[in-house]
């Protein structure tokens, strides 16, 4: 469960995110939508611990992202926006080292070949990160994501520079993977939040502007069309 | 601990995915041996110790050490992996100090290497090993400080050749401290113990009291405190700019 209380980031006279507040539960998975700038990213690197909040507070699985990070991101899975990664890092060597810093032993080290198996990555595991497509670069963001089987899971724009198959796997596996987990996927791409989503936050200036079911959002203008919502809501 | 000992096997291992690595030993290694033998006249002098060896090495360091630091978080800036790093549960001092140990080893290893010489001295004559030993523990510490200030120029920046130009800047005012260059810009208006506190932090007052044999706790003391504050300085920076 990852729940956020009037979470705000300035920077200087800036407000990126202004005091946004929700709670996501297990079992949804919430679609982050909004224009580039909106402070989609902004907000998910609040939740992943990477940048401290100007003030408010957020917690993932009931631990505080600042007072109590480490166990926070324990409990997270998160896939950067870009997927950056080790270049220099073999596929395998990179997928371990992370599954060491993870603490993955014995049977929970299993998960790592399980996830392999999962993405497809069996044919660049003795590649280097810096030579493979964007693709298989996206997948082994992924894979370092999702490895410890995460109660959380936060994706910055986890289909972006995917081709189509590419995406529908993606996103077939986040709705297989979604069941008892908490995820957030940030995105621009509205046919996504229809695929997979159970509920959208659209976010624009930093602020929530709406907070709906995608069926719900569509609704909203009588075309039913998600995409003539999102521009007449952030526009 | 374990978290420290993850990270620095992977720096250490990312050394060598790059030609950087063997290059670097490389050039170290032709240089410590140029400098022994023809400015520091090691034949001329028919002495059987390592003394034109080490006399060099705060100046080989100046310029090498800062080449092993430069790429150590201003690499991960740049190319992003920071925020992979940072958000998977470990700390930034397990990263910093993970990674200032990859980089230190990996500067023994180079010392490590110049073992022929060590070799060479002992077959021509019985050089006093104790002394030897004292100057290569000397030589150690004075790597540990150059790396530390490196590392905080690489935080410092995204740019690798901006946190080397830096890095050399800032190892240079450390290792000259204790020359009246420095020393004469504070004797005119500042208090004697003040002149004298900056002199003691120059590198190479401790260094060559090393290098004689004699290993002071005092200069333990020193380089433990030298490296520790700039790695926390590292962290600090990191942990504002980390983002940026």
């Amino acid at each position: 469960m990852i729940k956020t209380e009037a979470l705000t980031k300035q920077y200087g006279d800036l407000t990126a995110v202004d005091a946004v507040s929700f709670t996501v539960s297990p079992g949804e998975v919430l679609g982050f939508l909004g224009p580039n700038g909106a402070g989609k990213t902004t907000t998910m690197r609040m939740l992943a611990g990477f940048i401290g909040a100007t003030s408010g507070r957020a917690s993932i699985c009931g631990h505080d992202v600042d007072t109590d990070s480490i166990a926070a991101r324990a409990c997270l899975g998160y896939l950067p926006e870009g997927a950056p990664a080790y270049g220099e890092m073999t596929v395998r060597d990179f997928l371990n080292f992370v599954a060491d810093l993870r603490h993955l032993r014995g049977a929970a080290r299993a998960r790592v070949e399980a996830v392999i198996e999962r993405l497809q990555l069996h044919g660049v595991l003795t590649q280097t990160i810096e030579t493979l497509s964007k693709g298989f670069r996206r997948r082994v963001g992924l894979a370092q994501a999702i490895m410890h089987d995460p109660p959380v899971l936060i994706l910055d724009e986890p289909t972006d520079g995917l081709d189509p198959n590419q995406k529908h796997e993606v996103r077939t596996l986040i709705n297989e993977m979604a069941g008892e987990k908490t995820v957030i996927i940030s995105t621009h791409i509205l046919e996504e939040v229809d695929a997979v989503c159970t509920r959208a936050i659209i976010i624009a200036h930093g602020r929530i502007v709406a907070d709906d079911t995608p069926q719900g959002l569509a609704a909203r203008l009588p075309s039913g069309r998600l995409d003539d919502v999102f521009r007449s809501i952030t526009a | 601990m374990r978290n420290v000992g993850i990270i620095m096997r992977r720096e250490l291992v990312s050394y060598f995915a790059t030609p950087l690595a063997y290059i670097f030993l490389l050039i170290f290694l032709v240089l410590a041996n140029l400098f022994t033998f023809y400015l520091g006249g090691f034949f001329e002098r028919g002495q059987a110790d390592l003394n034109p060896f080490f006399t060099y090495h705060p100046w080989l360091f100046l310029f090498l050490i800062p080449a092993v630091s430069m790429r150590l978080w201003a690499e991960e800036r740049r190319s992003g992996s920071i925020e992979l790093l940072m958000t998977l549960p470990v700390t930034l001092w397990q990263a910093v100090v993970g990674k200032f140990l990859a980089a230190w080893a990996f500067t023994i290893l180079a010392l490590v290497l110049t073992f022929p010489l060590w070799i060479t001295v002992n077959y021509l004559g019985s050089p006093d090993n104790g002394a030897i030993l004292a100057a290569y523990i000397g030589s150690v510490l004075l790597a540990a400080g150059f790396l530390s200030i490196g590392s905080l120029a690489s935080a410092l920046t995204r740019n690798p050749v901006v946190a080397f130009i830096v890095g050399i800047a800032a190892c240079f005012v450390f290792l000259v401290a204790g020359f009246p260059l420095v020393l004469d810009a504070f004797r005119g208006w500042a208090p004697q113990f003040l002149v004298d506190a900056v002199g003691s932090l120059g590198f190479l007052t401790h260094y060559e009291a090393i290098s004689k044999g004699v290993i002071d706790v005092r200069d333990l003391i020193y380089f433990g405190l030298l490296i520790t504050w700039f790695l926390l300085a590292t962290a600090v920076v990191l942990d504002v700019r980390k983002s940026e």
